[in-house]
């Protein structure tokens, strides 16, 4: 293994006592001193800064892009308002998910935010397709929380037009950046692509301001997490298909009735006659977290399925998990058991999420 | 009374052959807010290196190891019902178990406080 990468924040991070661990083969902060639950509840009531430049930002420049690209995805591009960004998926021949990924369509490009994790396979995936594929040597923050208008407003006043999932250039303290109204918490926000250099001054810029407080990796999981959003590599992967994991919203109708995906034969034919299994979201009854891994029963002992992602949600109050059951389980208010630890555990089939979005629409 | 630690990041208050068993203060630290904590039954008894209880916090699940072949005495149930109380008194009130040695011999193999500061330095 190489030695893990650092982002332009690293220094800043260690400064404001981020605890760094190797995450994808990147250093960052899980988190700082005031502790995951402190900061992911920060996130809920004023606003959390993330540093996510761990992420691959791409650009995508060529002749038809946006046709090409729904040659690897289920969503409809040629259709993107420009301004607007999409959350989509690069389907596998199988009908399984390769990665997660946002696509924006910023005029005279598109540009792409694709896993830590995937960034080499995505972007050799989109080199396939005859365009020009430029991996971005940019950092990027995410600002998220009730406040986070306020707080990016400040700096760049159009931070306030912009509606949830739109884009667009704008200004902070004389430096360009590209501010997207889009997130991972389930709150308000943004993420900010800023120039390598100038992130650091930026992030203490923002930083300014009493209501955002820095929230590290842990916080982002038990934020995500509550808001019923998929990671990669727990929730969704190489196996599972987005019909099964209740992604079909990002898959637009033309899309869904006319195929031309990587995949569409299970695909289609599970949106027809129902998947085999369904994500779902799994609360446990007691105070022992599930984790991924732990198995889902039914009444009679049989497997019905088994958690994908699961811990303690700070704002909900309690644990929560989501997983894969077989889809005549999936119901919500249906009794389960998780065995944890070999021991039996009561808990129920809820409907996702499991605390209430709040983007601004 | 003589305190020891273990690797694992566990005290033991000893007095003759029985002690109160808990987890460090940088244990505590380490795993952030503790949200669960499940306790083994009073009279079972253990190896040394078996499972004795679950601690979780908002980010792992880690496990407790028994130090040395013992019995517990008693569980401190308080624990279940209250977990942040791991975070707060780590060292005193959230002690975890009063046990039985079954060999107080095997307490040489366990670190004193200077060796225990040592590896987490």
């Amino acid at each position: 293994m190489s030695e893990p990468q650092k982002t332009p924040l690293y220094d800043l991070h260690v400064e404001l006592g981020g605890k760094m661990v190797d995450f994808a083969g990147w250093m960052m902060p899980v988190n700082y001193p005031a502790g995951v639950a402190t900061e992911h509840k920060h996130c809920r009531e004023k606003a959390a800064l993330f540093d996510v430049s761990h992420m691959g930002q791409v650009e995508l420049r060529g002749e038809n892009v946006a046709g090409k690209l729904e040659s690897l995805c289920p969503s409809s591009f040629r259709t993107l308002p420009e301004g607007k960004a999409r959350y989509t998926f690069f389907t596998n021949p199988g009908g399984g998910i390769m990665d997660d990924l946002i696509v924006a369509n910023a005029g005279d490009h598109f540009f792409v935010v694709v896993n830590a994790s995937m960034r080499d396979q995505d972007i050799n995936h989109m080199k396939r397709l005859d365009i020009e594929v430029k991996e971005l040597s940019r950092a990027l923050i995410a600002v998220q929380g009730p406040a986070a208008e306020a707080i990016v407003a400040t700096h760049a006043p159009i931070a306030a037009e912009l509606k949830f999932m739109q884009t667009a250039l704008a200004e902070i303290n004389g430096v360009e950046v590209r501010l997207s109204r889009i997130g991972y918490t389930g709150e308000d926000g943004y993420e900010i692509s800023i120039p390598e250099d100038k992130v650091v001054e930026i992030t203490r810029l923002l930083l300014e301001h009493p209501d955002l407080a820095p929230a590290g990796l842990g916080a982002r999981d038990s934020l995500r997490l509550e808001a019923g959003l998929c990671l990669y590599g727990n929730d969704i992967d190489n196996s599972t298909s987005p019909v099964e994991a209740n992604l079909t919203w990002a898959m637009q109708k033309k899309r869904r009735e006319e195929g031309g995906f990587p995949g569409e034969e299970r695909i289609l034919r599970e949106l027809s006659e129902g998947p085999a299994r369904k994500l779902v979201g799994i609360k446990p009854e007691g105070r022992a977290p599930a984790r991924r891994g732990v198995e889902v029963a039914d009444g009679a002992g049989n497997i019905i399925g088994s958690i994908t992602s699961g811990g303690f949600g700070p704002s909900f109050g309690g644990p929560i998990s989501m997983g894969y059951v077989n889809a005549d389980m999936a119901i919500a208010d249906h009794a389960v058991t998780l065995l944890i630890r070999g021991r039996p555990h009561p808990a129920t089939i809820v409907k996702l999420p499991f605390v209430a979005q709040n983007y601004k629409r | 009374m003589a305190t020891y630690y273990t690797e694992e990041h566990e005290w033991l208050e000893v007095e003759g052959d029985t002690a109160t068993l808990g987890i460090t203060k940088h244990a505590a630290e380490a795993l952030g807010e503790v949200v669960f904590v499940e306790l083994q039954e009073t009279g079972e008894t253990f190896d040394k290196d078996d499972e004795i209880g679950v601690v979780e916090s908002v980010k792992a699940a880690s496990e407790l190891y028994a130090p040395l072949a013992m019995e517990i005495l008693e569980a401190n149930d308080a624990l279940e019902d209250n977990p942040g109380m791991v975070n707060e008194d780590p060292e005193g009130n959230a002690w975890f178990y009063k046990i039985k040695i079954a060999d107080i011999s095997e307490l040489e193999n366990l670190l004193d406080i200077n060796a225990y500061k040592a590896l987490i330095d």
